[in-house]
């Protein structure tokens, strides 16, 4: 892994911080109703991205996550006016407007998405993973999903194949302690997640996801183990998250007080307190920062403005790989 | 000119209906004897569902509540809480009345035993239902958007459907009731609108209804909950808080199998069911108003098995047809009826049958006006029809 050194605290603190403010940034614009359909907001759980793009090889890696997948892309290096436009729904979108919140996708750097269905897409990082294996390169899959779908079916059956043909892949839970509305301790007889991999003989654990640096260790454990050839693993990230599930949450499950102690440990904080402590940078070069970051999200919010909607033919376009099939007309 | 060609072809028609009314008896004596061994409801020789109950005079059941759906549907699963000791209710996030509130204070009313949250996982939600059913009991199970249906249409394909057929008639789970929001709802994309009905009307051994309406979402739901054949039940999403009516106090129950005829009319039927015919009911309204096109807009209500003799009584009266729905139009039930309906009255029509569908395309985000079947494109439809048989 990559040493973690000062320029890294710096990165992490100007990434988590403007993927916060990217995410807030949309939340202001879905109540105008600019961004419509559904919106999914990764607040309070940045670190789990920071640390494992550390632990990450971008030029062979791949990742594939559930529906709160604004900022992944981002992080891995897709240019997030593009991912503004495609959350506006605008031809210059990622997705070319068809998708929205939460499709992104990014084939250029090796982002597969962005699914809907929860629990879908655990089988279908599997199958990338099995595509690199078969083809002997040596890029892993980081498979992402939430607390929730760690109760679908389709988690086991992806575990299971895995573990039998030894694929690089790393499952990932980001367990923010609510699917949805349902909290853990009411999907299940137990709170630890990460001890599901048990039952396949496949290492796994918990780990504190508000700290990047843990979760970077963690996270590149994982791809050795995979880059080796030794097979999958399963990390349980143990993160909160400050919004709701989605904007549309009355978020009645939970008390504020609840939210105020987890906003204690918030990830942005903690970096930058170390940075505070160790003196990386000033007062001056943080306030530099903080402005970066607004500039850097006015920008994404303009060029997504002016951007034009898609064309209506482009509703027929994309359904098939040949466009002229007779019935669609 | 029309005239002419009827007076030559009236003798040879009325030869041919004869004929083609002892055939149609011969064919409907042959499905019962198939429909018996799948469905619970007694046959007799005459029609598939003539012992079905009357239909409910809506009018005089008085007093009545002004109500929307979500309300309607809420307050007939409590009454059927009430009324059947062994009925629970279960499904993602329902404890606290459900991402459309559609079980609001059940919980609080009859207890955590009877109406409880599962886990996120629809195969194992409806599989249990199943396993319930079968002990006689009435399983009431809700799958938060019919977009999610999927991991568990293996056991309503595999184990609902074939229950009471592959054990000779011992065991069944006809006690099992599935409800999920269905249909586009302004924002939804692609998977919080999809119209997933016409996978369901291919499957023989299980009851597809959709209300449109709190009136009929009552009705239908109860005879839901007393049918012995599982029932899948689409609510239309978009019309769970917008559409208001007066529903009656008092119980009552719409028979399944038989479609409604919501408005008599003479020149062109229209078929829909759920949202569809809100969309539905302002074509016919702008067809008689601008054109003078007299519409009879029928209501299928139950989409498997669905009420084939209303509709050909309707389009030999009519000889124009026009079935309307969200979802894509290759492979939806529109083509279903439209089949059924050539094979049984050919010679009535007067126009080939339209399908006014959504497009064959997956649900989209941003041009949800384009795909869906507009009360506008229904109106050139009907337009067309009535010009064709000129």
């Amino acid at each position: 892994m990559k040493k973690i050194t000062k320029q890294t605290y710096l990165d992490w603190y100007k990434d988590m911080l403007f993927w916060r403010k990217f995410e807030d940034k949309l939340a202001s614009v879905y109540i105008q109703q600019k961004v419509r359909g559904f919106l999914h907001l990764y607040n309070g759980q940045e670190a789990i991205l920071a640390g494992a793009l550390h632990a990450m090889d971008l030029s062979k890696d791949k990742m594939i996550t559930a529906y709160r997948n604004h900022v992944q892309p981002i992080g891995m290096g897709e240019d997030p006016k593009k991912v503004m436009a495609e959350l506006y729904g605008k031809a210059t979108g990622t997705s070319k407007g068809m998708g929205g919140s939460m499709h992104i996708f990014s084939k250029e750097f090796g982002f597969y998405g962005g699914h809907g269905i929860v629990g879908g897409q655990i089988p279908l990082g599997a199958g990338i993973a099995f595509g690199d294996k078969y083809k002997g390169s040596d890029g892993v899959t980081l498979t992402c999903f939430g607390d929730g779908a760690a109760r679908q079916g389709s988690l086991h059956e992806a575990f299971n194949m895995a573990m039998l043909w030894k694929l690089p892949v790393i499952f990932i839970v980001e367990n923010n302690g609510y699917a949805m509305g349902t909290s853990v301790e009411r999907t299940a007889n137990h709170q630890d997640i990460w001890k599901l991999g048990l039952g396949y003989e496949m290492p796994c654990g918990p780990v504190d996801a508000m700290n990047p640096i843990k979760v970077a260790e963690a996270v590149d454990e994982a791809i050795q183990r995979a880059r080796r050839g030794d097979g999958p693993t399963f990390l349980e990230m143990k993160t909160y998250r400050y919004r709701g599930h989605s904007m549309s949450d009355a978020q009645h499950y939970r008390t504020k007080d609840e939210v105020e102690e987890y906003r204690k440990i918030d990830p942005i904080t903690q970096v930058l307190d170390i940075i505070k402590e160790k003196n990386y940078a000033t007062e001056d070069e943080i306030d530099a920062i903080n402005k970066e970051v607004k500039r850097m999200v006015k920008e994404c919010e303009k060029f997504a403005e002016e951007s034009p909607y898609p064309e209506t033919q482009q509703l027929y376009d994309m359904v098939y790989e040949q466009e002229d099939y007779p019935f669609i007309s | 000119q029309k005239n002419k060609r009827t007076n030559m072809m009236s003798t040879s028609i009325s030869i041919c209906t004869r004929r083609l009314h002892l055939h149609k008896r011969y064919l409907s004596s042959l499905t019962l004897k198939k429909h018996n061994e799948y469905y619970e409801t007694p046959q007799n020789a005459k029609g598939a569902f003539e012992s079905a109950p009357a239909e409910p005079n809506i009018d005089a059941l008085l007093p009545k509540t002004n109500m929307n759906l979500v309300s309607s549907i809420n307050q007939t699963l409590a009454r059927i809480l009430e009324t059947d000791s062994s009925a629970i209710i279960f499904g993602q996030d329902i404890s606290f009345g459900g991402v459309f509130r559609c079980t609001i204070n059940l919980q609080n009313r009859y207890g955590k035993d009877r109406v409880f949250n599962t886990p996120l996982n629809e195969n194992g939600i409806v599989g249990m239902a199943v396993g319930y059913a079968s002990t006689g009991s009435l399983a009431i199970a809700e799958i938060q958007f019919a977009d999610y249906v999927f991991p568990a249409f293996d056991q309503i394909k595999n184990e609902a459907s074939m229950f009471r057929y592959r054990s000779g008639n011992q065991w069944n789970c006809g006690k099992m009731i599935v409800r999920m929001p269905y249909g586009a709802v302004g924002h939804g994309g692609h998977y919080h609108s999809q119209s997933p009905e016409a996978f369901f009307t291919h499957i023989p051994g299980i009851i597809v209804m959709i209300p449109r309406g709190p009136v009929q979402a009552k009705g239908m739901l109860l005879s839901a909950s007393t049918s012995n054949d599982p029932v899948i039940f689409f609510e239309p999403k978009a019309l769970y808080r917008s559409k208001l009516d007066d529903v009656p106090d008092e119980d009552y129950f719409i028979p399944i199998g038989k479609a409604e005829i919501m408005k008599e009319g003479k020149d062109v039927t229209v078929v829909g069911w759920g949202r569809q015919l809100q969309v539905l009911e302002k074509a016919c309204e702008l067809a008689w108003k601008n054109h003078g096109i007299s519409c009879e807009l029928i209501d299928l209500r139950t989409l498997a098995p669905w009420d084939v003799d209303t509709v050909e009584a309707s389009v030999r009266k009519t000889g124009k047809l026009l079935v309307s729905h969200e979802s894509p139009v290759t492979g939806g039930v529109g083509g279903e009826i439209a089949c059924a309906i050539q094979e049984r009255c050919f010679l009535s029509l007067e126009a080939p049958i339209a399908r006014v569908c959504g497009l064959d395309i997956p649900f989209p985000l941003a041009k949800e006006k384009e795909y869906l079947p507009d009360e506008w494109k229904n109106l050139e439809a009907i337009k067309k029809l009535v010009e064709y048989s000129k």
